[in-house]
């Protein structure tokens, strides 16, 4: 017989999601005028750059060897940044580092957040929408954060901790629902496989929808500044090249495709145990596998010619527009046999 | 640069033959050419997203697999747009030509791609790592060591040995392994590891047609069907048992078991504790007497949502649950027309349930009743009955009565839960002077012109139950097993070729030099670089340094100032 539901801890985890929401706004704050400040930094950085300039051009031409084309097709000086993402200028980015500091603190009080909810009913956290964007939000803040350790990727924080900000708010307003237990057709251990690999992933594909957009935006500047233009996103300096951003997406991706792939077998395996059948079509059936196979379209577009790019990139966002649409527009408003949205 | 070393396989090719859009003359050099075209990764690309955009459909428009009944009623409000869409098969979307269309190009595509690359595959596994290239410099990374005379005369070192040692060292991390020029003085090693990355995809694109193959075989042999299950009641498992049956296209009657299953009880727990759920179900337990045949033993087993029940080569499911009200109608003559709980069916989650009563056996003139069953009813102020909890705490029947040609008798198949009221007199509603009926249980209620009369006697669950068998959901399982492991493989495994050179030096030392190559995606390229110079100069007991390995492919400050991860990526382009 299971436990009754906590609601003072239930409460509790509501104050701390409140809490946590207020330090990533501010996180989000400092991410933003990391941006703007950092426009200025590069600018002196810049003249630094440009006189190594010179040198580098003579390295280049010597080592040869690297893949001419990524080479000469970017123009070394208005980049700032590389595959690496390591940005080597050693100008302190004040706003930046207390961006992270409060994004630290945000995912403590968020963790702590998300694990009283599942103390005060006595189960996973992830048996409804409100739990489902607050515990993957939280996912999306742990991934981004377990990334920085590894690559610079500040550059996103503004769009990574904004998203989470989002889905916090969505959650609180959009799907508020107080602690409960979960109706029979959720009772299965399938919930915590399926459903966290699910969270997990769709957290993965968050930060690469974030690095697809700058992507293109940083595509369209090179071009613009290949071109002899003006500099128009001069934000975009502090971002690696379009190159490195696609790769680094595609990496990620790739682990996040994996975990889709898991999602949808288990997913199936469960449909097996409850409904009697592995497949049937149910609405958020198709919208799964319309989501695998937009970013299997991906993973080939990254080995055909004349797809890796920009179309890879729009492919990736396309994938995470249909992750946004299962998730809100499929859950709320199509019926099926996954109506468990709790809204 | 990269690219001429990679083996032939359909990665290569097919981008550029696609490239080559001429087809030769004739026929056969036509059909070649569509082959060609069909099997190429472009083709795969566009039929993927292809089948991405078809799948859709099926999500915006009610489908006839999952509810016929819903798409016949979708038409009907449609009349316009309802036909057009029908005859695009969008009811249909997972059974329509068009989308069958896209899905078997595309696994004849993967089968004309699998193929030629397993080929490939199984001949790369057997063959020797490829030829040492002249100059290794020209590596993504490379390196250099030194082995001084000294140490070389300890160990009594040739180019030869040396690379006979570099080899154990590379075999033993992982490499298959061959030396070239033994004996002479400038002897090289030729390393590969990582075809188990292309065997992952291999296995991953097959287990994709092992799956599709699987599904087929159980849409042809498999079945399902449903039986509702009063409390008391038992269940046969033969054609006529069934309230509703699908059969695969190759289903015959005799793969059905005669096992038996009897609901001897069904308890329901629903949220009493929480305010804010009051009354959410929290549990189904369906208790069970099954019995695998005429005359085997009786078994008791309990029956919940999410945990079947295997029994006869079939798996049965709770999918659903009611109240069935037991209610005996007299007909105008005072004989007993029908006796019995009939299933209401739920449409809330108050269990607030439509109900449809026929007595065909009514004389002089058949009775038909339609209306609500409430569980626990209540009135609001404008005297609408509603039910306010899903227990059954003031159970009660609002219904309207009929009488008439209930349209049973000419043998067409009739749905129990619909009445059609077009042949049939309405004796109460309430609209009509008559009003409704309103029965709590135990009650009877005369009906009007003395047609009858109808008692709600007393009140019972049900239980919904689908019932499956699908012969290939093991090899289904086994399949998707495989895909995702071959997935794992095929994306986190770098393929690497790597190769050592070694010659002797003017003043006695041995120089070695490596370099490295990745095939695809390989970020830790440089690390793996790293690695193997830090092992290789252990072996000889040389100082590793640092520089080497990445000095020469170095990016300059301005353009990275790290080494580390950065240089291999590049080679992605060459995909
Ligand atoms: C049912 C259709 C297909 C699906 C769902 C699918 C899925 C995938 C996925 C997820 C990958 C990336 C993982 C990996 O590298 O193994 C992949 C890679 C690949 N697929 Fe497919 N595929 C399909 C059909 C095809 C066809 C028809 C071809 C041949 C034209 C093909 C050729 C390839 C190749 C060459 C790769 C390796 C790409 C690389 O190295 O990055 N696939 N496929």
């Amino acid at each position: 017989m299971p436990q009754p539901v906590n609601a003072e801890l239930g409460q509790v985890s509501e104050l701390l999601m409140l809490l946590a929401s207020i330090a990533y706004v501010v996180a989000f704050v400092f991410f933003v005028l990391d941006l703007v400040k950092s426009s200025k930094t590069i600018s002196a950085v810049e003249s630094r750059l440009a006189s190594e300039q010179a040198a580098s051009a003579r390295t280049l031409a010597h080592v040869g060897g690297r893949d001419p084309g990524s080479t000469a097709a970017r123009p070394a000086a208005p980049v700032t940044a590389d595959d690496s993402m390591d940005y080597g200028s050693g100008a302190r980015r004040g706003s930046a580092r207390i961006a992270v500091a409060l994004t630290v603190l945000a995912a403590l009080i968020h963790g702590a957040a998300v694990v009283s909810r599942a103390f005060a009913a006595h189960r996973v956290p992830w048996g409804n929408m409100y739990e489902f964007c607050t515990t993957g939000a939280f996912l999306v803040a742990v991934i981004f954060l377990i990334t920085l350790t590894r690559k610079d990727l500040r550059f996103i924080g503004s769009f990574v901790v904004g998203l989470v900000v989002i889905m916090l708010c969505a959650a609180t307003v959009g799907f508020p629902t107080p602690v409960s237990r979960l109706i029979p057709a959720l009772q299965s251990y399938w919930l915590v496989v399926h459903v966290s690999i699910a969270v997990a992933s769709s957290a993965l594909f968050t930060i690469t929808f974030a690095m697809s957009v700058l992507q293109l935006l940083q595509t369209s500047r090179e071009a613009k500044l290949l071109a002899g233009k003006t500099d128009t996103a001069r934000f975009l300096r502090l971002v690696p090249s379009a190159l490195s951003l696609e790769n680094l997406s595609y990496r990620l991706n790739a682990i996040a495709f994996i975990g889709w792939t898991f999602t949808l077998i288990a997913g199936a395996i469960w449909a097996e145990q409850a409904w009697g059948r592995y497949w049937g079509w149910d609405t958020k059936e198709v919208w799964t596998f319309v989501i695998w196979t937009v970013y299997a379209g991906y993973l080939h577009a990254r080995a055909t010619r004349g797809w890796t790019g920009t179309r890879a990139a729009w492919l990736s966002i396309v994938g995470y527009l249909c992750i946004v649409f299962n998730f809100t527009i499929v859950n709320m408003y199509f019926s099926g046999l996954h109506s468990y949205a709790g809204v | 640069m990269v690219k001429q070393d990679i083996a032939p396989g359909v990665k290569g090719t097919a981008g550029s033959k696609a490239d080559v859009a001429v087809p030769a003359l004739g026929f056969v050099g036509t059909l070649r050419w569509a082959w060609t075209q069909l099997t190429s990764m472009r083709t795969a690309l566009f039929l993927l997203l292809l089948l991405a955009v078809a799948a859709v459909p099926g999500s915006l428009f009610p489908q006839r697999s999952a509810n016929p009944a819903v798409v016949t009623q979708y038409i009907e409000e449609h009349p316009d747009t309802g036909p057009v869409l029908d005859w695009f098969q969008l009811f249909d979307v997972y059974s329509s030509v068009w989308f069958s269309a896209i899905y078997l190009l595309l696994f004849i595509s993967l089968i004309g791609c699998v193929i030629p690359r397993a080929r490939a595959h199984f001949r790369a596994a057997r063959s020797t790592p490829p030829r040492t290239p002249k100059r290794l410099s020209r590596l993504p990374v490379h390196g250099t060591l030194e082995i001084p005379a000294a140490e070389v005369q300890d160990a009594d070192l040739t180019p030869s040995s040396a690379a006979g040692q570099a080899a154990a060292v590379l075999k033993k991390r992982g490499y298959r392994v061959d030396v070239r020029g033994v004996g002479t003085d400038e002897a090289s090693v030729g390393a590969e590891r990582g075809l188990a990355k292309e065997l992952g995809n291999l296995v991953f694109h097959i287990s994709l047609i092992g799956v599709l193959v699987a599904v087929a075989i159980g849409g042809l042999f498999g079945y399902n069907g449903q039986k509702v299950i009063v409390e008391g009641d038992s269940f046969v498992n033969t054609l006529i048992g069934y309230d509703s049956f699908n059969p695969g296209s190759n289903f015959s009657d005799d793969q059905l078991e005669p096992y038996s299953i009897r609901l001897d009880s069904f308890d329901v727990r629903f949220d009493r504790e929480q305010e804010s759920h009051y009354g959410q179900p929290l549990d189904f337990t369906a208790n069970l007497t099954t019995q695998d045949g005429p005359g085997a033993p009786e078994e008791q087993q309990v029956l919940k949502v999410n945990a079947p029940v295997t029994i006869g080569g079939t798996s049965v499911y709770l999918v659903g649950n009611g109240y069935a009200p037991i209610v005996t109608v007299r007909d105008g003559e005072g004989d007993i027309a029908s006796q019995g709980p009939v299933v209401a069916v739920p449409s809330d989650g108050l269990y607030t349930s439509l109900i449809v009563i026929k007595a065909p056996d009514a004389q002089p003139d058949q009775l038909g009743f339609v209306g609500f069953f409430l569980p626990t009813a209540f009135v609001d102020e404008d005297g609408v009955s509603f039910s306010r909890d899903p227990d059954p705490f003031n159970p009660q029947l609002n219904l309207n009565s009929y009488y008439g040609d209930l349209g049973l008798d000419d043998g067409t198949p009739e749905n129990v839960y619909v009445l059609d009221t077009e042949n049939l007199t309405e004796l109460n509603s309430r609209n009509n002077d008559d009003g409704g009926i309103v029965l709590a249980v135990g009650q009877t209620y005369d009906l009007p012109e003395g047609k009858g009369s109808i008692t709600f006697d007393g009140l019972q669950r049900y239980i919904a139950l689908d019932i499956h068998h699908d012969p290939a959901k093991a090899a289904a399982f086994v399949f998707a097993t495989l895909a995702l492991l071959g997935l794992g493989a095929s994306l986190f495994i770098a393929r690497r070729r790597l190769w050592v050179k070694t010659s002797r030096r003017d003043d006695g030392g041995i120089r070695v030099e490596y370099g490295l190559l990745a095939r695809g995606e390989d970020h830790r390229l440089a690390d793996e670089g790293l690695r193997v110079r830090k092992l290789l100069a252990d072996r000889w007991s040389v100082p590793s340094g640092t520089g080497d390995n990445t000095e020469d492919n170095r990016v300059p400050e301005a353009v990275s100032s790290a080494g580390g991860t950065g240089q291999s990526q590049h080679n992605t382009k060459d995909n």
